[in-house]
Protein backbone atom coordinates (compact mmCIF):
# COMPACT_ATOMS: atom_id res chain seq x y z
CA UNK A 1 0.00 0.00 0.00
CA UNK A 2 1.67 3.31 -1.04
CA UNK A 3 0.92 6.64 0.53
CA UNK A 4 0.73 9.12 -1.72
CA UNK A 5 -0.67 12.33 0.42
CA UNK A 6 -0.46 13.64 3.30
CA UNK A 7 -2.71 12.53 6.19
CA UNK A 8 -3.68 12.75 9.75
CA UNK A 9 -6.06 10.39 12.25
CA UNK A 10 -6.89 10.46 15.75
CA UNK A 11 -6.95 13.29 18.65
CA UNK A 12 -4.63 14.76 21.36
CA UNK A 13 -6.73 13.55 23.63
CA UNK A 14 -6.32 10.82 26.74
CA UNK A 15 -6.13 7.49 25.73
CA UNK A 16 -5.83 9.01 22.39
CA UNK A 17 -3.42 9.55 19.83
CA UNK A 18 -2.47 11.28 16.65
CA UNK A 19 -0.65 9.79 13.48
CA UNK A 20 0.56 11.74 10.68
CA UNK A 21 1.54 9.54 7.36
CA UNK A 22 3.58 11.63 4.26
CA UNK A 23 4.79 10.17 1.15
CA UNK A 24 8.20 8.78 1.34
CA UNK A 25 11.10 10.49 0.01
CA UNK A 26 13.82 7.79 1.64
CA UNK A 27 12.54 4.80 -0.02
CA UNK A 28 12.25 3.39 3.42
CA UNK A 29 9.71 3.82 6.28
CA UNK A 30 10.62 6.80 8.94
CA UNK A 31 8.69 5.90 12.28
CA UNK A 32 8.91 8.94 14.81
CA UNK A 33 7.18 8.25 18.17
CA UNK A 34 6.40 10.87 20.77
CA UNK A 35 4.50 9.66 23.78
CA UNK A 36 4.28 10.36 27.47
CA UNK A 37 5.17 7.19 28.27
CA UNK A 38 7.72 6.56 26.04
CA UNK A 39 10.33 5.53 28.58
CA UNK A 40 7.32 2.87 29.77
CA UNK A 41 5.68 2.01 26.33
CA UNK A 42 7.97 3.16 24.06
CA UNK A 43 9.45 -0.12 22.37
CA UNK A 44 5.80 -1.64 22.86
CA UNK A 45 4.26 1.36 20.44
CA UNK A 46 6.89 1.13 17.96
CA UNK A 47 5.93 -2.62 17.74
CA UNK A 48 2.30 -2.01 17.26
CA UNK A 49 3.18 1.00 14.81
CA UNK A 50 5.24 -1.34 12.92
CA UNK A 51 3.17 -4.26 12.82
CA UNK A 52 0.01 -2.50 11.65
CA UNK A 53 2.27 -0.77 8.40
CA UNK A 54 3.55 -4.42 7.88
CA UNK A 55 -0.06 -5.59 7.91
CA UNK A 56 -0.66 -2.78 5.34
CA UNK A 57 1.93 -3.26 3.63
CA UNK A 58 3.68 0.13 3.86
CA UNK A 59 7.36 0.24 3.19
CA UNK A 60 8.27 3.51 2.33
CA UNK A 61 6.85 7.08 4.00
CA UNK A 62 6.73 9.17 7.43
CA UNK A 63 4.84 8.21 10.00
CA UNK A 64 4.54 10.66 13.02
CA UNK A 65 2.63 9.36 16.06
CA UNK A 66 2.13 11.43 18.93
CA UNK A 67 1.03 9.10 21.59
CA UNK A 68 -1.59 10.15 24.94
CA UNK A 69 -1.27 6.17 26.59
CA UNK A 70 -3.21 5.05 24.57
CA UNK A 71 -4.35 1.10 24.35
CA UNK A 72 -2.74 -1.45 21.51
CA UNK A 73 -5.55 -1.92 19.72
CA UNK A 74 -5.96 2.36 19.40
CA UNK A 75 -2.71 2.90 18.19
CA UNK A 76 -3.10 0.04 15.46
CA UNK A 77 -6.64 1.66 14.28
CA UNK A 78 -5.42 5.01 14.14
CA UNK A 79 -2.18 3.94 12.35
CA UNK A 80 -4.71 2.27 9.65
CA UNK A 81 -7.05 5.04 9.21
CA UNK A 82 -3.84 7.13 8.86
CA UNK A 83 -2.71 4.90 6.04
CA UNK A 84 -5.61 4.45 4.32
CA UNK A 85 -6.45 8.06 4.22
CA UNK A 86 -2.95 8.58 2.70
CA UNK A 87 -3.24 5.89 -0.06
CA UNK A 88 -6.73 7.36 -0.67
CA UNK A 89 -8.22 4.05 -0.02
CA UNK A 90 -12.14 4.17 0.53
CA UNK A 91 -13.51 0.28 1.49
CA UNK A 92 -12.77 -1.68 4.29
CA UNK A 93 -9.27 -3.94 2.94
CA UNK A 94 -10.09 -6.46 6.15
CA UNK A 95 -7.26 -9.18 5.51
CA UNK A 96 -5.04 -6.50 5.88
CA UNK A 97 -6.65 -5.16 9.39
CA UNK A 98 -5.96 -7.77 11.58
CA UNK B 1 -27.61 -1.71 26.89
CA UNK B 2 -24.80 1.07 26.81
CA UNK B 3 -24.20 3.27 23.71
CA UNK B 4 -20.51 4.15 23.25
CA UNK B 5 -19.62 6.52 20.46
CA UNK B 6 -17.57 4.68 18.22
CA UNK B 7 -15.02 7.38 17.51
CA UNK B 8 -13.91 8.43 20.99
CA UNK B 9 -10.90 6.16 21.98
CA UNK B 10 -11.48 6.94 25.29
CA UNK B 11 -14.49 5.75 26.26
CA UNK B 12 -14.04 2.43 23.63
CA UNK B 13 -11.08 2.09 26.01
CA UNK B 14 -13.06 1.87 29.21
CA UNK B 15 -16.71 1.18 29.26
CA UNK B 16 -16.38 -2.21 30.02
CA UNK B 17 -15.32 -1.04 33.39
CA UNK B 18 -19.00 -0.10 33.55
CA UNK B 19 -20.11 -3.38 33.72
CA UNK B 20 -22.90 -2.71 31.51
CA UNK B 21 -25.17 -6.10 30.45
CA UNK B 22 -24.58 -5.10 26.98
CA UNK B 23 -22.41 -2.14 24.95
CA UNK B 24 -23.42 -0.61 22.08
CA UNK B 25 -20.17 0.51 19.68
CA UNK B 26 -21.74 3.07 17.28
CA UNK B 27 -21.07 4.05 14.41
CA UNK B 28 -24.25 5.64 12.60
CA UNK B 29 -25.41 8.88 15.03
CA UNK B 30 -22.49 9.52 17.44
CA UNK B 31 -20.03 10.05 14.40
CA UNK B 32 -19.60 12.75 12.11
CA UNK B 33 -19.38 11.50 8.70
CA UNK B 34 -15.57 12.56 8.40
CA UNK B 35 -14.98 10.28 11.03
CA UNK B 36 -16.88 7.64 10.25
CA UNK B 37 -13.75 5.50 8.42
CA UNK B 38 -11.74 6.06 11.47
CA UNK B 39 -14.58 5.00 13.91
CA UNK B 40 -15.06 1.65 11.92
CA UNK B 41 -11.68 0.66 12.23
CA UNK B 42 -11.13 1.79 16.19
CA UNK B 43 -14.93 -0.34 16.58
CA UNK B 44 -13.03 -3.33 14.65
CA UNK B 45 -9.77 -3.55 16.85
CA UNK B 46 -12.31 -3.02 20.58
CA UNK B 47 -14.05 -5.36 19.38
CA UNK B 48 -11.07 -7.84 20.29
CA UNK B 49 -10.31 -5.81 23.49
CA UNK B 50 -10.81 -9.37 26.05
CA UNK B 51 -11.81 -7.44 28.60
CA UNK B 52 -15.21 -7.31 26.18
CA UNK B 53 -15.80 -10.46 26.26
CA UNK B 54 -17.87 -11.12 28.70
CA UNK B 55 -19.71 -8.75 27.68
CA UNK B 56 -22.60 -8.94 24.80
CA UNK B 57 -20.93 -6.44 21.93
CA UNK B 58 -23.27 -4.80 19.34
CA UNK B 59 -22.14 -2.71 16.54
CA UNK B 60 -24.83 -0.11 15.79
CA UNK B 61 -23.98 0.15 11.66
CA UNK B 62 -24.86 2.86 9.22
CA UNK B 63 -27.97 2.09 7.13
CA UNK B 64 -27.10 -0.57 3.87
CA UNK B 65 -28.19 2.46 1.72
CA UNK B 66 -25.71 4.43 3.07
CA UNK B 67 -21.94 4.85 1.64
CA UNK B 68 -20.87 3.64 4.97
CA UNK B 69 -23.27 0.57 6.36
CA UNK B 70 -21.76 -2.14 3.99
CA UNK B 71 -18.53 -1.52 5.07
CA UNK B 72 -19.46 -1.07 8.74
CA UNK B 73 -21.21 -4.38 8.72
CA UNK B 74 -17.94 -6.00 7.15
CA UNK B 75 -16.06 -4.91 10.67
CA UNK B 76 -18.79 -5.43 13.01
CA UNK B 77 -19.21 -9.51 11.90
CA UNK B 78 -15.35 -9.87 11.02
CA UNK B 79 -13.93 -8.04 13.87
CA UNK B 80 -16.61 -10.88 15.80
CA UNK B 81 -19.87 -8.32 17.15
CA UNK B 82 -22.17 -10.39 18.85
CA UNK B 83 -25.12 -8.52 17.44
CA UNK B 84 -25.62 -5.95 14.57
CA UNK B 85 -28.10 -3.70 15.44
CA UNK B 86 -29.91 -1.76 12.19
CA UNK B 87 -31.29 1.44 12.70
CA UNK B 88 -33.76 3.27 11.49
CA UNK B 89 -35.59 -0.07 9.97
CA UNK B 90 -38.63 0.34 8.25
CA UNK B 91 -39.54 -3.48 6.19
CA UNK B 92 -38.78 -6.83 6.96
CA UNK B 93 -37.35 -6.31 3.66
CA UNK B 94 -34.25 -4.42 4.93
CA UNK B 95 -33.57 -7.13 7.62
CA UNK B 96 -33.94 -10.30 5.13
CA UNK B 97 -30.87 -8.44 2.87
CA UNK B 98 -29.11 -7.66 5.87
CA UNK B 99 -29.33 -11.31 7.18
CA UNK B 100 -27.95 -12.15 3.68
CA UNK B 101 -24.85 -9.53 3.46
CA UNK B 102 -24.29 -10.97 7.19
CA UNK B 103 -24.09 -14.72 6.05
CA UNK B 104 -21.87 -13.57 2.93
CA UNK B 105 -19.72 -12.25 5.48
CA UNK B 106 -19.59 -14.81 8.05
CA UNK B 107 -18.56 -17.34 5.02
CA UNK B 108 -15.32 -14.91 3.61
CA UNK B 109 -13.96 -14.42 7.29
CA UNK B 110 -14.41 -17.81 8.56
CA UNK B 111 -17.15 -17.16 10.80
CA UNK B 112 -19.84 -19.79 11.16
CA UNK B 113 -22.74 -19.28 9.38
CA UNK B 114 -25.63 -18.14 11.96
CA UNK B 115 -23.11 -16.68 14.38
CA UNK B 116 -23.43 -13.29 14.20
CA UNK B 117 -27.18 -12.33 15.58
CA UNK B 118 -29.38 -9.13 14.72
CA UNK B 119 -31.55 -6.56 16.61
CA UNK B 120 -33.81 -3.72 14.37
CA UNK B 121 -34.41 -0.12 15.92
CA UNK B 122 -37.50 1.30 14.71
CA UNK B 123 -38.10 5.08 14.55
CA UNK B 124 -40.94 6.14 12.55
CA UNK B 125 -44.55 4.94 12.13
CA UNK B 126 -43.77 2.70 8.85
CA UNK B 127 -41.28 0.57 11.58
CA UNK B 128 -43.46 0.38 14.48
CA UNK B 129 -46.51 -0.71 11.76
CA UNK B 130 -44.15 -3.21 10.51
CA UNK B 131 -43.08 -3.85 14.04
CA UNK B 132 -44.06 -7.61 14.07
CA UNK B 133 -43.01 -8.40 10.52
CA UNK B 134 -39.43 -7.04 11.07
CA UNK B 135 -39.20 -9.06 14.27
CA UNK B 136 -39.74 -12.15 12.44
CA UNK B 137 -37.77 -11.91 9.39
CA UNK B 138 -35.06 -13.63 10.00
CA UNK B 139 -33.66 -16.09 12.73
CA UNK B 140 -30.90 -14.24 13.54
CA UNK B 141 -33.25 -11.46 15.34
CA UNK B 142 -32.74 -11.12 19.31
CA UNK B 143 -34.12 -8.04 19.60
CA UNK B 144 -35.66 -5.19 18.90
CA UNK B 145 -35.84 -1.45 19.77
CA UNK B 146 -37.71 1.61 19.82
CA UNK B 147 -36.08 4.66 19.31
CA UNK B 148 -38.15 7.63 20.84
CA UNK B 149 -36.60 10.66 19.54
CA UNK B 150 -36.63 10.18 15.44
CA UNK B 151 -40.10 8.70 16.08
CA UNK B 152 -41.38 11.60 17.46
CA UNK B 153 -40.54 13.44 15.05
CA UNK B 154 -41.74 11.05 12.49
CA UNK B 155 -45.37 11.60 14.38
CA UNK B 156 -44.90 15.41 14.59
CA UNK B 157 -44.99 15.79 18.02
CA UNK B 158 -42.57 15.77 21.26
CA UNK B 159 -41.93 14.18 24.67
CA UNK B 160 -44.56 14.97 27.26
CA UNK B 161 -42.84 14.11 30.09
CA UNK B 162 -44.81 12.18 32.85
CA UNK B 163 -46.62 8.92 31.34
CA UNK B 164 -45.61 9.83 27.65
CA UNK B 165 -48.99 8.97 25.83
CA UNK B 166 -47.18 9.94 22.72
CA UNK B 167 -45.04 6.83 23.29
CA UNK B 168 -47.73 4.11 24.23
CA UNK B 169 -48.72 3.26 20.79
CA UNK B 170 -44.99 2.62 19.53
CA UNK B 171 -43.98 0.75 22.87
CA UNK B 172 -47.07 -1.51 22.99
CA UNK B 173 -46.40 -2.19 18.82
CA UNK B 174 -42.74 -3.11 19.52
CA UNK B 175 -43.34 -5.15 22.41
CA UNK B 176 -45.99 -7.25 20.67
CA UNK B 177 -43.62 -7.71 17.82
CA UNK B 178 -40.59 -9.17 20.18
CA UNK B 179 -42.90 -11.30 22.50
CA UNK B 180 -44.84 -13.03 19.19
CA UNK B 181 -41.19 -13.23 18.30
CA UNK B 182 -39.86 -14.47 21.26
CA UNK B 183 -37.04 -12.03 21.38
CA UNK B 184 -36.09 -9.18 23.57
CA UNK B 185 -37.83 -5.37 23.69
CA UNK B 186 -35.94 -2.64 24.11
CA UNK B 187 -36.90 0.71 25.19
CA UNK B 188 -36.17 4.56 24.60
CA UNK B 189 -32.83 6.52 24.93
CA UNK B 190 -33.48 8.82 28.19
CA UNK B 191 -31.63 12.19 27.05
CA UNK B 192 -31.33 13.95 30.28
CA UNK B 193 -28.37 11.85 32.07
CA UNK B 194 -28.77 14.80 34.75
CA UNK B 195 -32.29 14.13 35.75
CA UNK B 196 -32.68 10.62 37.49
CA UNK B 197 -36.35 11.43 38.70
CA UNK B 198 -37.70 11.54 34.75
CA UNK B 199 -34.95 8.59 34.01
CA UNK B 200 -37.11 6.10 36.82
CA UNK B 201 -40.20 7.53 35.57
CA UNK B 202 -39.62 6.23 32.39
CA UNK B 203 -37.90 2.86 33.51
CA UNK B 204 -41.03 2.34 35.61
CA UNK B 205 -42.91 2.48 32.23
CA UNK B 206 -40.86 0.42 30.25
CA UNK B 207 -40.44 -2.12 33.17
CA UNK B 208 -44.38 -2.53 34.20
CA UNK B 209 -45.28 -2.70 30.56
CA UNK B 210 -42.21 -5.46 29.83
CA UNK B 211 -39.99 -4.36 28.25
CA UNK B 212 -36.39 -6.63 28.63
CA UNK B 213 -33.91 -3.08 29.09
CA UNK B 214 -33.51 -0.06 28.02
CA UNK B 215 -31.35 1.91 26.03
CA UNK B 216 -28.90 3.94 27.68
CA UNK B 217 -26.50 6.79 27.14
CA UNK B 218 -24.50 7.13 30.16
CA UNK B 219 -22.28 5.14 32.27
CA UNK B 220 -24.42 5.77 35.85
CA UNK B 221 -27.65 5.50 34.16
CA UNK B 222 -26.63 1.52 34.85
CA UNK B 223 -26.78 1.14 38.22
CA UNK B 224 -30.38 3.02 38.17
CA UNK B 225 -31.33 0.58 35.50
CA UNK B 226 -30.12 -2.69 37.57
CA UNK B 227 -31.42 -1.18 40.75
CA UNK B 228 -34.98 -0.39 39.15
CA UNK B 229 -35.40 -3.84 37.65
CA UNK B 230 -34.12 -5.75 40.28
CA UNK B 231 -37.16 -7.59 42.60
CA UNK B 232 -37.58 -6.35 45.74
CA UNK B 233 -36.55 -8.25 48.68
CA UNK B 234 -40.61 -9.09 49.13
CA UNK B 235 -40.78 -10.36 45.47
CA UNK B 236 -38.01 -12.41 45.71
CA UNK B 237 -38.91 -14.16 48.99
CA UNK B 238 -41.88 -14.94 47.49
CA UNK B 239 -40.74 -16.39 43.92
CA UNK B 240 -39.02 -18.55 46.03
CA UNK B 241 -41.68 -19.97 47.82
CA UNK B 242 -43.95 -20.37 45.05
CA UNK B 243 -40.85 -22.30 43.13
CA UNK B 244 -40.64 -24.28 46.22
CA UNK B 245 -44.41 -25.00 46.49
CA UNK B 246 -44.44 -26.25 43.09
CA UNK B 247 -40.90 -28.25 42.99
CA UNK B 248 -43.06 -29.84 46.29
CA UNK B 249 -45.97 -30.50 44.20
CA UNK B 250 -44.67 -32.14 41.51
CA UNK B 251 -42.54 -34.28 43.89
CA UNK B 252 -45.98 -35.86 45.23
CA UNK B 253 -47.26 -35.81 41.56
CA UNK B 254 -49.59 -32.74 41.91
CA UNK B 255 -50.78 -30.51 38.64
CA UNK B 256 -51.31 -27.17 41.14
CA UNK B 257 -51.08 -26.37 44.62
CA UNK B 258 -52.33 -23.26 46.81
CA UNK B 259 -50.05 -21.45 48.24
CA UNK B 260 -51.28 -18.47 50.95
CA UNK B 261 -54.79 -19.24 49.67
CA UNK B 262 -54.13 -18.42 46.05
CA UNK B 263 -53.63 -20.78 43.17
CA UNK B 264 -49.93 -21.76 41.91
CA UNK B 265 -50.11 -22.48 38.05
CA UNK B 266 -47.80 -22.40 35.15
CA UNK B 267 -47.96 -18.79 34.41
CA UNK B 268 -47.23 -17.89 38.38
CA UNK B 269 -44.69 -20.45 38.20
CA UNK B 270 -43.27 -18.92 35.40
CA UNK B 271 -43.37 -15.37 36.78
CA UNK B 272 -41.54 -16.44 39.65
CA UNK B 273 -39.19 -17.88 37.48
CA UNK B 274 -38.63 -14.38 35.76
CA UNK B 275 -38.04 -12.60 39.11
CA UNK B 276 -35.29 -15.04 39.61
CA UNK B 277 -33.71 -14.36 36.63
CA UNK B 278 -33.95 -10.95 36.97
CA UNK B 279 -31.93 -10.98 40.78
CA UNK B 280 -29.71 -12.97 39.08
CA UNK B 281 -28.84 -10.57 36.32
CA UNK B 282 -29.10 -7.47 38.68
Amino acid sequence: MKVIKEAIAGTLESSDLMVKVAPGTTGKRDIVVHSEVIKQFGAQIRRVVADALDKLAVTEGSIVVEDKGALDCVIRARVQTAVLRGAAIADFPRNALS
Amino acid sequence: MLFVPGDNAGALSTAFIYKPDSIMFDLEDAVAPSEKDAARLLVFQALRLPEYRDIERVVRINGLHTQFGMHDLEAAVAGGADVVRLPKTETADEIRALDAHVEWIEQDCGRPVGDTKLMAAVESAEGVVNAVLIATASPRMVAIAIAGFDYLVDMQTKRSGGAEPELFYARAAVLHAARAAHIDAFDVVYGDVDDDEGFLREVAIARQLGFNGKSLIHPRQIELLHHAYAPTGDELAYARRVLAAADEAHRHGLGVVALDGKMIDPPVIAQAQMVLQRAEAA
